[in-house]
């Protein structure tokens, strides 16, 4: 476990302040950092992905210094990313650990999958229920069609 | 039930449909109330029809209210490019409640968060129709004085079908037996039977119409489209085994009457409408009858 970890911070080196999310899926990583806008970011980010972990077998992690999320920004990536694990570190400290949980409601994230959905044709935010966490079901709000795991596009 | 949108049959609750069924069984009797004098209804049709359209107007203008709108978008601003938006925030300044048809799924429930007035769906794509589905209910417990402890039988498309499903799903609100009546190919989908197990209710299904003709209280009959086959030559094999002919009607039970969200095209032979089991004809009449009642509600003079 221990040596784990030390080899872990080998690979991406620790920040002072800010916040890491790991045990992202290796193939998400960049979906995530589009979700969180961070392609944008004036802030230093260390991107990691294919990490070897025990738990997920390749993993993505990612680093963003002097950055802390609000609880409803981060949980947005649970959408791609259901078993990230956000850590929050001040002082080279971590403050707080916990896993991402997905929200009852996802407002403008997500393309309807109904090509004849009125937020595909107009200027219409999309706006969704969370009717399935475990099997990812969203229900949109507007035409009542479901948009299931493995039909998500992220706008 | 005042000033509130009508968008989807599950924004009701089991005893506001009642109050509904109740109210327009007032209007049966006495159509012409002019209670809505002072009123002015809208009816936009963003793709037409004429059918509901005219229900509409009817039912508004039997109440006394003033009707303005359109019956095609071609010949209004939609067609010079106003968003749906722009539409329904302009024309809530000129009425008191909107009816809205539109082809695009999630437009009315759009409109009522825009909107000024409270919006009526007459239908937004292949999603809902809440006053179809409301007018169903009427004729059922008209037919067979109440709504509980039904036989109720859907015939045809019962996949793509939305009346269907939103009928299953206000059902679900009475000790209603469901007897499915499709090919397989176009069997009601499994989030609706959900729904019908989740209320503690009994389905079965069926390939052969014959099958539910001696139990049946009701059976709805819907039409069988030849483009929801990828497969032409199965949409040859099934197309006549779901044709109601008045020899088939042999042996039902007495009360039992056909109903039919009509066009209906060759589904129910002409045969059949001078049977007593007929009844589609006077189905659409009391769309009258349930959107007096709905206009009356929604502007609150009821």
């Amino acid at each position: 476990m221990e040596n784990q970890d030390i080899r872990k911070e080998l690979i991406v080196s620790a920040i002072e302040n800010g916040t890491v999310i790991d045990h992202i899926p290796a193939g998400v990583v960049f979906r995530v950092m589009r979700i969180l806008n961070l392609e944008a970011a004036k802030t230093q980010v260390t991107v990691g992905f294919n990490l070897e972990s025990r738990k997920y077998g390749k993993k993505g992690i990612i680093k963003v210094s002097n950055k802390f999320f609000e609880n409803k920004e981060i949980n947005k990536i649970a959408l791609v990313a259901p078993t990230a694990t956000l850590i929050v570190i001040k002082d080279y400290k971590v403050t707080e650990k916990r896993q991402v949980a997905l929200p009852d409601e996802i407002f403008g994230l997500v393309k309807c999958v109904n090509p004849n959905c009125i937020t595909n044709h107009q200027q219409v935010p999309t706006r969704f229920s969370v009717i399935n966490k475990e099997d990812l079901k969203l229900q949109c709000y507007y035409c009542e069609k479901i948009t299931a795991k493995n039909n998500i596009d992220i706008i | 039930m005042k000033n509130r949108s009508l968008v989807s049959i599950t924004d009701y609750t089991k005893e506001e449909y009642i109050r509904i069924l109740d109210l327009a069984e007032e209007f049966e009797k006495q159509p012409t109330q002019k209670i809505l004098e002072d009123f002015v209804v809208a009816t936009l049709f963003f793709e037409p029809s004429t059918r509901t359209r005219l229900s509409f107007e009817s039912a508004a203008s039997r109440l006394g209210a003033k009707v303005i709108g359109f019956s095609d978008a071609s010949n209004s601003s939609v067609s010079k490019g106003e968003s749906l938006k722009d539409t329904i925030l302009t024309v809530s300044n000129y009425s008191d409640i909107i009816v809205m048809r539109h082809p695009r799924e999630g437009s009315a429930r759009f409109a009522s968060e825009v909107s000024g007035v409270p919006i009526i769906n007459a239908g937004d794509g292949g999603n809902q129709h809440p006053t179809q589905c409301l007018l169903d209910l009427y004729s059922i417990r008209k037919t067979q004085g109440k709504l509980d402890g039904l036989n109720v039988a859907f015939v045809g498309d019962l996949k793509y079908g939305r009346t269907v499903h939103s009928n299953v799903m206000a059902m679900c609100n009475f000790d209603t037996t469901f007897h499915l009546v499709s090919p397989i190919e176009l069997k009601l989908p499994s989030y609706v039977k959900m729904h019908i197990k989740n209320s503690n209710l009994q389905y079965h299904q069926y390939t052969d119409l014959s099958e539910v003709m001696k139990v049946a209280d009701i059976i709805y009959m819907t039409r069988i489209q030849k483009e929801r086959f990828s497969d032409p030559i199965e949409y040859e094999k099934v197309k006549n085994a779901y044709i109601l002919t008045a020899n088939m009607l042999e042996g039902c039970k007495e009360n039992m009457r056909v109903l039919h969200p009509l066009p209906r095209v060759n589904e129910i032979t002409e045969d059949v409408d001078s049977t007593p089991q007929a009844y589609y004809f006077q189905q659409a009449l009391n769309g009258v009858y349930v959107r007096q009642a709905l206009l009356a509600t929604i502007l609150g003079v009821k």
